[in-house]
């Protein structure tokens, strides 16, 4: 089920190994191993309720899994809390589907957020960056003060985006980054990533069912289906994949290896 | 057998809520006493649990005061004991009408709001953010509002306190035909240490609970709107009960022979 890929041989930054998990009886993760190497993009790929947002919140150590292990740079997470996993996150910048902006503060607060907070930045010096954050996503100065309420959610979407980026992390996490947002924007949205992913030499892992954001900005991509990799390999190779399920997937077929519920009855069954 | 599994149900469902509760309860208080601190944040909240209830609290104090004198004269005129009821304004004020009502008013509006205000940080994935920023939501959302609760509700009492006594005088004087100096003087006479101070001990328990409540719902609320409006509820609910339990409890405590 794998492809051939060009990036084993860089150093794995994130490394997961048998990782489960399950809500009630619903087995959502199952045994999944993955690697994502240093500065990679790696997308993740599959039809909604496959354990995508589960996979991403078990990294970022706001769920925790039934068995496995991730690791970060060789350090094991899971079980981690407290101060200890404070100093993983501030490796981190995440951009939340719907941008997540806290609504008591302005946007510059928001951007400048984990530098004061969690980096322990003056207030004047967080500032400056912020503003620089903000023109590097397209956004002016004069967006600065106003309140996360006044903007669009394409603009939301790229504050966010100069939230994740603001403290230059090491690894950055993309939740459906264009969901909700037309094709220009989404475009827009897409090229910001690239190239912050650039910039910063960071590594990627981004979640995602749209197709064309997927190739736009991953170097690899893995189809999740029941809660394993059905598919991984280098994005150029998904067109020419005989995977049934990247092909049923891509191709947005009925037929194929992926069941999906469409009567009531199959969906009492699930 | 079908009359005991929904009873077992019930009582395993109970103790699995004292037992999160306990542990949401305990890591908040950890968490009140470690750094950092953030005393802007507990500024705020002060103000916004203690300035902007005083309109509220006050209201209510005035007029339970003067519904305690109107009343308390109708009932004592029939054993011409009438000039007790400074004694009774006073002692029953500052022991049980200030810090209950009070926080039952507190507890609608404040605790209210902050279920709302913490739920929709939760269902919009904010409160997701905060530890993706490696910020402890327990420092940055609840400690704040939990001190603020417990150091603001005391001095929102005693306020209470003061308007409600003020709320007898003005129907004891104007209306029932006192005299304004006697009648303070009886009130400070009858005024005791520790009527005032058991009033306090529980205004800062109720301060907890409200904001403990708020924090707590709001916390584990989920389902977007509706579960957002269920926190709400359930706050306000959960602590009015609770203030009443604890009042008991606490009266318990200082006044039980």
């Amino acid at each position: 089920m794998t492809d051939q890929h060009d990036v084993t041989n860089k150093a794995v930054r994130i490394r997961i190994r048998g990782l489960s998990k399950a809500f009630g009886k619903k087995i959502v993760l199952d045994n999944l191993d993955l690697d994502i190497h240093e500065g990679e993009s790696l997308v993740v790929i599959g039809g909604s309720g496959t354990g995508k947002s589960v996979l991403l919140k078990c990294v970022l150590g706001l769920l925790k899994p039934d068995s496995g292990s991730i690791q970060i740079d060789g350090q094991e997470i899971v079980g981690l809390n407290g101060s200890v996993m404070e100093s993983v996150r501030r490796k981190f910048g995440m951009l939340f589907q719907y941008a997540a902006l806290f609504d008591s503060l302005t946007i510059w607060e928001n951007v400048a957020f984990g530098l004061i907070q969690a980096h322990g930045m003056p207030r004047e010096d967080a500032h400056k960056i912020a503003i620089e954050k903000l023109s590097e996503v397209g956004l002016g100065e004069r967006f600065a003060t106003k309140n996360p309420a006044e903007l669009s959610s394409g603009m939301k979407k790229r504050v966010g985006l100069a939230r994740a980026i603001a403290t230059s992390p090491e690894t950055l996490f993309f939740d459906e980054p264009t969901t909700g947002l037309d094709p220009v924007m989404g475009d827009v949205i897409d090229r910001l990533i690239v190239q912050s992913v650039k910039e910063l030499d960071a590594t990627a892992l981004t979640i995602t069912h749209d197709m064309d954001s997927a190739k736009r900005i991953s170097d690899r991509i893995a189809m999740l289906y029941q809660g394993k990799i059905a598919w991984i390999g280098p994005t150029e190779n998904l067109e020419t994949t005989d995977n049934p399920y990247i092909h049923q997937f891509i191709n947005g077929l009925l037929e194929g290896p992926i069941k999906v519920s469409v009567t009531n009855t199959d969906r009492a069954a699930e | 057998m079908p009359l005991l599994q929904p009873l077992g149900r019930l009582i395993l469902s109970f103790f699995e809520i004292v037992g999160r509760l306990s542990i949401f309860a305990s890591t908040a208080i950890s968490h009140c006493f470690r750094p950092p601190f953030y005393p802007k944040l507990i500024l705020k909240q002060m103000i916004e649990v203690g300035y902007y209830s005083l309109p509220v609290v006050g209201l209510t104090a005035i007029f339970t005061g003067m519904v305690l004198a109107l009343q308390s004269y109708t009932g004592f005129a029939r054993f011409s004991a009438e000039s007790a009821i400074p004694n009774v304004v006073i002692v029953s004020i500052t022991r049980e009408l200030g810090p209950v009502l009070a926080g039952l008013m507190v507890a609608g509006r404040v605790g209210a709001a902050m279920a709302a205000e913490i739920g929709t940080m939760r269902v919009t994935e904010q409160i997701d953010a905060l530890y993706t920023l490696a910020t402890n939501p327990f420092k940055y959302l609840i400690a704040p509002r939990v001190i603020a609760g417990v150091l603001t509700l005391p001095i929102l009492v005693l306020v209470a306190d003061t308007i409600g006594v003020f709320g007898g005088y003005l129907v004891s004087v104007h209306k029932l035909g006192f005299n304004p100096a006697t009648y303070l003087k009886n009130t400070i006479d009858f005024m005791e240490y520790l009527d005032v101070v058991s009033g306090l001990v529980k205004a800062a328990a109720f301060g907890f609970i409200i904001t403990l409540m708020g924090c707590y719902h709001g916390f584990h609320s989920k389902g977007g709107a509706q579960g957002v409006g269920s926190a709400t509820t359930n706050a306000v609910v959960s602590a009015s009960i609770l203030i009443l339990t604890f009042n008991y409890i606490i009266t318990e405590l200082f006044f039980s022979r």
